[in-house]
């Protein structure tokens, strides 16, 4: 297990894995490059995961609704070929 | 994943940012994973409905993202346990009874890591310094999962 457990946390070391999500998150939501709040910095980062998440779902419920109007092979063939591309 | 780690990050002003080569989560890897579940859910029966298969296919896009980091992070176990039970695995699309439980007193946290821990897989179980850990690296896989399925997308509609 990580000596972590075994030390207080500090201030600085919350707020350097804090930094590291907000380069994480995309230019758009990164609200400036300046000092921002960590709360802020967190909210962030809960509105970017749920936006994920959402796309995630949007994208699996598009797939489903093109496998049901493609046959077997020519799904198959696709995956496979962005495998080899990948 | 050591602490002292955490502070090597580098500020990388790309949108997407590869997935950090500790975590060793290969794309290849993960687009394997999602095959497997993507053939598995083709070959289902035909009859099934499209609420059935759009259940399938996010599913299979947790499980292979899961899958792929493994073991190693604790929000991967969570996903694979959740996937274990049969439960729901986005928290966006939750419909189930919250358990009341006894709330653990968190002190110096900010009021976002309550709504942070509900959105990661596991997080109610991890200590502040984790859950900001364990959602980069979600974040990562998250984002690496959407890039993948934009590009299947196109290429249905985009072969060759």
């Amino acid at each position: 297990m990580s000596s972590r457990r075994s030390r207080n946390i500090t201030e600085e070391e919350i707020n350097e894995l804090i930094s590291k999500l907000q380069t994480l998150l995309p230019e758009s939501r990164r609200r400036g490059t300046g000092r921002v709040s960590a709360a802020k910095l967190l909210k962030e980062t809960c509105n970017y995961i749920k936006s994920l998440h959402r796309e995630v779902g949007d994208l699996s419920d598009r797939l489903a609704e093109l496998m049901a109007t493609m046959d077997n092979n020519s799904a198959q063939a696709e995956i496979i070929r962005s495998l080899l591309r990948s | 994943m050591h602490f002292n780690k955490c502070s090597e990050a580098t500020r990388n002003p790309n949108p997407t940012p590869d997935l950090n080569p500790n975590l060793n989560v290969s794309k290849t890897m993960q687009a394997a994973y999602f095959l497997r579940a993507f053939t598995v859910i083709n070959s289902a029966s035909p009859t099934s409905s499209t609420m059935q298969r759009r259940r399938s296919i996010r599913r299979a896009a947790y499980a292979s993202m899961a899958r792929a980091a493994g073991n190693r992070r604790a929000w991967s176990r969570a996903v694979l346990r959740r996937l274990h039970r049969g439960v729901c695995l986005s928290s966006s699309a939750r419909r189930v009874v919250i358990r009341r439980r006894i709330r653990v007193s968190r002190p110096r946290e900010p009021g976002q890591a309550d709504v942070l821990r509900s959105l990661v897989p596991g997080g109610k179980a991890m200590d502040f310094c984790n859950l900001l850990e364990e959602t980069a690296t979600y974040i990562q896989c998250l984002s690496a999962q959407v890039r993948r399925g934009r590009k299947d997308i196109r290429w249905v509609y985009y072969p060759g």
